[in-house]
């Protein structure tokens, strides 16, 4: 058996080709949420804020497929603006703390030493603390904007993220490819790029995921707590909060953007999980 | 019963392995043979030894013998008859029975398959006592029986202990105790002291030819070296790909090798040379390349745990230096030193008479290009993200200014120099074979246009045939670059064939030194003594010669 050689396009067509139904209804569900919140102006049916009824918690009818809700809006438009609000705040927070987490993780690893175990310990001291407990003292103190918003979360997540890369670093740094580079007398920032990035991909990748939803659940929460988006916007979190009295009419209205929570955070993991099993499960090169 | 052979009892084998195939399938559902038609016989008090390279299907085969298979892989064909039962036929359950308590497993690795947290009196009673087949008290009584047959220190305290406080030999015996505590009708031995220093190895080695032999147990013994399998075995069954290549009584098969493939393992076999080719004589005015002198180095923020103590070693244009010692000796942290990758405590590197600063990060580029470093394990020395073009090429680049345009042109030539096709330049490490990729780790080196290579055990993970290709390669490319080898290793007969000078290291020291046939001629040193008398011989009744001999010597090094 002689291996051909290995390019995107054979290693992109062997991904397809491991695809399992259920992970295949997850992606294309996940790239349809994306599709819908990139382009929701001109796929909502009506404006966010645009009251169309008098009636509070419409149920679904022809003109308003999932019903109104308690302003009379059309919930459907909302559902779509509010993903986009959600997948772009969840977006910029898991790109900051992901780089800036991995950035200084691979610092550490390659450092070493004394200036490993500093940013360690400062780190462990930040992780000790309960996410949602700091993120709600620091917004309170500041004031809820975007701004404070994005970096409080992005912050928290970094400490997280700190911990995986640093953790893969590490393990990588000990091989001896590693120490071939260091005897040839490479810098650092050349070990760091050529020698360990190639072989984190895969799990990095795997944990943009997780960070990723993470940043999803964390924003919703934020809201429903009345401490993220701020009224008239909304994202998910705000929808689920403001008509939460529906369930008490008997109507659904606030179940449609807690099952899309819910839905965007288990698709996004069963990709993880695939993503992460087929890394690992490659075949021994000899039986 | 269908079998119509069953006329004698007394003449039927205890175990009978007919047409045995086994298969493994891949993620597309292709099927692939690995072992194929296997089949042969073994009587009670007989050894066989399955003998070939990795990937020959030897473990493959044991494996199958106990209904066993890994994962991925299963029996397509064949029948394997212990006394009257075909064991691929049992049922789950009774196949549980029978391993354990009438097949046992020998694995390779017994520091790995020991439970840590364990006593190891419970581990190797386990299976008896839970099966109720003993009762404790007789079973601790069967243990240390068995320890003394095995001639373990202590026999009636050493199974107390914890597997981290016993040696690796001691527990490789202590886990032939936990095979034997049922008394099996078939012992299985999976490699048992390939992962074991070689003047251990043929204490091991002993204690398990006695233990067959008075308890009448049939054992499959699985190798790779075929000179270690003469001293065991009654039967040789040689594998290549899963195929049976020649099968036959061990004298027939080491005195008269029919097939080709015999005859190269026998070829490649780690055996001392005839005679030792005694080096030309160094001209002594010629200025050394490379001189370590008076050092002194070890481990821990103060370099407090010595590894090193007082090594002169001075190394010449063009001349291949034999370093070796068993593991714990000091031989790869001497590697490192020199190429910067620790300091010492005392003493120096000089290059040209120059003295080297200790760490990589304060030596010249020039400095760095002229030592190079070629680690053992190639699969994990190559980084496996990287194609060979970058792998090779970045050593050009970095070290004589090249532009990745140029460098590319020169990695198709060293590709070909070191014996593989241009067009690898293109491949990923894991696309190789361990051969060639043992070959890029060299030509990694090379692409340095360095004056010495340091070999750290290059050739010890690689199959006999394999590693004997490299070593050839080695010399051509001495004698066409001058280059210089510090050949670091385990094998003393193979650096008794490569090098000019060697370098014998014990406890961090160097106990001896010189000219190739003057270090091994006796008299010589009581280590290197030992050492040559562990390196097994072509012929039956070595073993036996050789305990009595290691005995003597290790009392003499003890009372030094």
């Amino acid at each position: 058996m002689t291996p051909g050689t290995r390019t995107w396009q054979g290693e992109l067509r062997e991904a397809l080709s491991d695809l399992t139904p259920g992970v295949t209804l997850c992606l294309l569900f996940l790239i349809a949420v994306f599709v819908i919140g990139a382009f929701a102006p001109w796929i909502a049916p009506y404006g966010e804020g645009e009251i169309l009824t008098n009636d509070s918690f419409l149920p679904p009818n022809s003109q308003m497929w999932l019903g109104s809700d308690y302003l009379g809006r059309d919930v459907l438009s909302r559902l779509i603006y509010g993903v986009r609000i959600t997948l772009f705040l969840a977006l910029i927070i898991t790109f900051l703390s992901f780089f800036s987490g991995v950035f200084l993780g691979f610092l550490a690893a390659a450092f070493g030493g004394r200036a490993d175990s500093w940013m360690s310990r400062v780190n462990d001291a930040l992780l000790s603390f309960p996410a949602l407990m700091l993120a709600l003292i620091v917004i309170n103190s500041l004031g809820s904007s975007f701004v404070v918003l994005v970096f409080t979360i992005a912050f928290i997540d970094m400490t997280r993220v700190f911990r995986v890369a640093r953790a893969l670093a590490v393990n990588i740094m000990v091989m001896d490819y590693v120490e071939a580079a260091v005897v040839r007398g490479e810098g650092k920032g050349w070990i760091i790029w050529h020698e360990v990035l190639p072989n984190a991909l895969t799990p990095l990748a795997a944990e943009f995921g997780i960070r990723f939803t993470y940043a999803i659940l964390f924003i919703s929460a934020l809201s429903f707590l009345g401490l993220g988006v701020q009224p008239p916007q909304s994202d998910l979190g705000v929808m689920v909060k403001e008509n939460m009295q529906a369930i008490l009419w008997g109507e659904y209205t606030t179940l449609y953007p807690a099952f899309g929570i819910a839905l965007i955070a288990i698709s996004m993991n069963v990709f993880v999980d695939w993503l992460l099993q087929r890394s690992s499960a490659k075949l021994p090169d000899e039986i | 019963m269908r079998d119509t052979s069953q006329n004698d009892p007394a003449d039927e084998p205890l175990l009978k392995v007919r047409g045995l195939d086994v298969s493994v399938r891949d993620k597309k559902g292709r099927e692939f043979k690995i072992v194929d038609g296997i089949s042969f016989d073994v009587q009670p008090g007989e050894v066989i030894a399955l003998i070939g390279e990795s990937g020959s299907g030897k473990t493959t085969i044991s494996l199958g013998c106990m209904g066993y298979t890994r994962p991925g892989c299963h029996i397509t064909a064949g029948s394997v008859h212990l006394g009257g039962t075909n064991v691929l036929e049992q049922s789950l359950p009774r196949l549980q029975e029978l391993r354990g308590k009438e097949i046992t497993y020998v694995a390779q690795s017994a520091a790995a398959s020991f439970n840590g947290a364990m006593t190891i009196d419970a581990q190797v009673t386990e299976i008896p006592v839970i099966t109720g087949a003993m009762s404790r008290e007789e079973a601790l009584a069967k243990a240390a029986r068995l320890y003394s047959d095995l001639e373990l220190p202590d026999p009636e305290n050493i199974g107390k202990r914890y597997p981290h406080q016993v040696s690796g030999g001691q527990l490789q015996r202590l886990m032939a105790a936990m095979a034997m505590i049922s008394d099996p009708r078939l012992l299985i031995l999976d490699e048992p002291t390939t992962a074991l220093d070689v003047t251990t190895q043929i204490e091991v080695l002993h204690s398990f030819k006695k233990l067959i032999r008075d308890n009448n147990t049939a054992a499959i013994y699985v190798t790779h070296d075929l000179s270690l399998v003469a001293q065991v075995a009654d039967h040789i069954l040689v594998l290549k790909d899963g195929q049976m290549v020649e099968y036959g009584p061990t004298e027939q098969i080491i005195s008269d090798p029919q097939h080709d493939y015999t005859k190269a393992l026998m070829a490649a076999a780690h055996l001392m040379p005839e005679e030792i080719h005694a080096p030309p004589a160094a001209t002594a005015d010629e200025a050394p390349l490379l001189q370590v002198r008076n050092v002194t180095a070890g481990y821990g923020p103060a370099q407090e745990i010595i590894a090193l103590r007082d090594i002169d070693l001075t190394i010449h244009a063009g001349e291949t230096v034999g370093v070796i010692g068993e593991s714990g000796s000091g031989k790869t942290t001497l590697g490192r030193l020199i190429s910067g990758l620790m300091g010492a405590k005392q003493g120096g590197v000089f290059l040209d008479g120059q003295q080297l600063k200790h760490s990589v990060n304060q030596r010249s580029r020039d400095e760095l290009r002229q030592i190079q470093f070629a680690f053992q394990m190639a699969d994990v020395a190559l980084n496996p993200r990287q194609r060979l073009n970058k792998i090779l090429s970045r050593p050009m680049m970095f070290y004589r200014g090249l532009s990745q345009r140029e460098a590319t042109k020169e990695v198709a030539r060293l590709l070909e120099r070191v014996g593989l096709p241009a067009d690898f330049a293109w491949r990923f490490p894991p696309e190789l074979s361990g051969g060639q990729r043992q070959r890029v780790n060299l030509a990694r080196a090379l692409a340095a246009q360095p004056r010495l290579i340091i070999c750290d055990e290059i050739t010890s993970a690689l199959d006999t045939i394999v590693a004997q290709q490299i070593l050839d390669l080695l010399e051509d490319l001495q004698d066409e670059l001058g280059l210089s080898y510090m050949f670091i290793t385990h094998d003393i007969a193979t650096v008794s064939k490569i090098s000019e000078r060697i370098a014998v290291m014990r406890h961090g020291r160097i106990v001896a030194q010189g000219p190739v046939d003057q270090v091994l001629q006796p008299p010589c040193h009581e280590y290197t003594q030992l050492l040559l008398n562990s390196v097994p011989e072509m012929r039956t009744d070595w073993l036996d010669e050789a305990v009595v001999e290691r005995r003597k010597l290790v009392a003499a090094l003890d009372n030094a």
